[in-house]
């Protein structure tokens, strides 16, 4: 009898309840995200500020709707540049192999053996912070891991009978590299794009957290945290729900990734 | 005598490069007539599968003489599990050799597919699903037809049943046998299994450490083995029986 995945269930729930907040937040907030009140001035949760007010009187709810938006649109920019170009590279290297993949791979290596957020601080050191800045800088830096997890995998695939068979019927290259190969290994994509994500949500927090990140002008879950740190224990609300957004993201995500790859364990 | 369709005359072949090259086959000579079918018989490590990979053009490392006269051989690999891509459906499968030999039309494409499902004893019905879908013997099918539907008239057999139980063995032999008088064809048929070879083929080459130590009609060499190897492989084929 086939086992329930749970992972993937509560992982997509969670995940699609996050996304819903995130997609409402890009068109409806309740009060202005940085519009300041001097009446609600630290104001606690109730029901006119779902999750209380800071000490400028800014409610916490639409700052976090506000800030979730940022975030989802850095990570997945992120995630997109990363991937996409972690991709093509990682099946050009795994397909056609020799001294040239030598070569990106160890360059891989390279860049793979720093944190990836102490580099992201570098670029940005030189380029000075703002959104795409981040995008710029934290994609090119999530390259290698794709790449290698992409190279992996062609290289399981380059040598089976049906991508020989393809290649006896005159099939070209690259066709066998994205038409052939490429559906075979969507599963271990997918579990690595859930993965690469968790880590890019991460890495634009802890960034914008350093103060390296975002300009205040458009404020990002980690922004917040970092704002708010000071009043960790006077106002805890302040911390309390834009962490809980970033933990819950995660979460979700992170069960779908697993839930993916208990679903191909299965299969295999 | 009509013109040989592989013609290969003191055949050499290296793997690897450097101190690390090795070779693996050492003057091999035969002759395979169209129509014919020849069975190359030895254990894994005789060379029998290099020897096939040289008539497909996949080993470039040779020297002597290798004359193919028959555009793109195809092969029918011995796993029928691995020779199909597990994401694609039979009728992609099926399509994809067309779609490489330049036929853009997708219903002319679509109904070649179709007038040939019946040669190999599949149904329409397998069309839609994926090789996991199908029993070894309908993947096995699927893989010949794969093989045969750009019009190649010679095909390398590489183990094409050792992987299948004994009556579906009977099943493809038999299939592959009216396949080739009915469309022509030439089989190199490489197997370990003399007993294999013997149902399908006329003519047998025995191949041990990279040399064809014996070659001749598969009734003779049956029957009065001369080369001690040759006598050893069949005292084996026959104690499975």
């Amino acid at each position: 009898m086939r086992q329930k995945n749970w992972y993937l269930t509560i992982g997509t729930i969670l995940t699609a309840c996050m996304l819903a907040f995130t997609v409402l937040g890009l068109f409806w907030t309740p009060y202005a995200p940085s519009a300041m009140s001097a009446a609600a001035r630290s104001a606690p949760p109730s029901p006119a500020h779902l999750f209380g007010c800071d000490a400028y009187g800014r409610d916490i709810f639409s700052r976090t709707l506000e800030g979730a938006g940022s975030t989802l649109t850095i990570a997945l920019a992120v995630l997109a540049v990363g991937a996409a170009c972690g991709l093509a590279v990682g099946a050009l290297c795994g397909y056609y192999g020799g001294p040239a993949d030598a070569l990106i791979m160890r360059l891989c290596d390279a860049v793979a053996a720093f944190p990836s957020v102490l580099l992201a601080l570098v670029v940005l050191a030189l380029t000075g912070p703002g959104k795409y800045n981040v995008i710029g800088a934290l994609g090119v830096l999530f390259i290698p891991s794709f790449a290698r997890l992409v190279r992996g995998e062609y290289l399981k695939y380059r040598e089976r009978d049906f991508v020989r068979s393809a290649r006896l019927m005159g099939v070209g290259s690259l066709r066998i590299i994205f038409v052939h190969i490429l559906p075979n290994i969507w599963p271990t994509l997918l579990s690595g794009l859930a993965i690469g994500f968790n880590n890019a949500v991460l890495a634009e927090a802890s960034m914008s957290y350093l103060g390296i990140g975002v300009t205040p002008t458009e404020p990002s879950l980690g922004y917040m945290l970092k704002d708010a740190q000071g009043s960790l224990f006077t106002l805890p609300w302040c911390t309390a729900f834009p962490a809980a957004v970033v933990i819950l993201l995660i979460l979700g995500v992170g069960l779908v990734g697993e839930g993916i790859r208990e679903r191909m364990g299965v299969a295999s | 005598m009509a013109e040989p369709i592989v013609r290969i005359s003191r055949l050499s072949s290296w793997y690897g490069r450097g101190k690390d090259r090795r070779q693996v086959l050492r003057d091999v000579s035969l002759e395979l007539a169209p129509g014919q079918a020849l069975g190359i018989v030895g254990e894994s490590g005789s060379g029998k599968s290099t020897l096939a990979k040289c008539v497909l053009g996949m080993v470039t490392d040779i020297t002597g003489t290798l004359e193919v006269n028959s555009p793109r051989p195809q092969m029918v690999f011995q796993d029928p599990y691995g020779s199909l891509n597990p994401a694609k459906t039979v009728g992609w499968i099926l399509e994809e050799p067309l779609r490489a030999a330049g036929v853009r039309d997708k219903a002319q494409r679509r109904q070649r597919v179709r007038d040939f499902l019946p040669l190999v004893g599949l149904e329409e019905g397998h069309l839609e699903r994926k090789p996991a879908q199908l029993s070894g013997g309908q993947r096995q099918r699927v893989a010949i037809a794969a093989a045969l539907i750009q019009g190649s008239k010679l095909i390398v057999l590489d183990e094409p049943v050792s992987a299948l139980d004994v009556t579906l063995q009977a099943q493809i032999l038999r299939l592959l046998a009216d396949l080739k008088e009915e469309l022509g064809l030439s089989y190199l048929f490489i197997s370990h299994d003399l007993a294999v070879v013997y149902q399908l083929c006329a003519r047998v080459a025995v191949m041990t450490g990279g040399e064809i130590v014996e070659a001749g009609d598969v009734d003779e060499i049956y029957d009065h083995p001369k080369h001690p190897y040759t006598k050893k492989l069949l005292a084996a084929s026959l104690a499975l029986d």
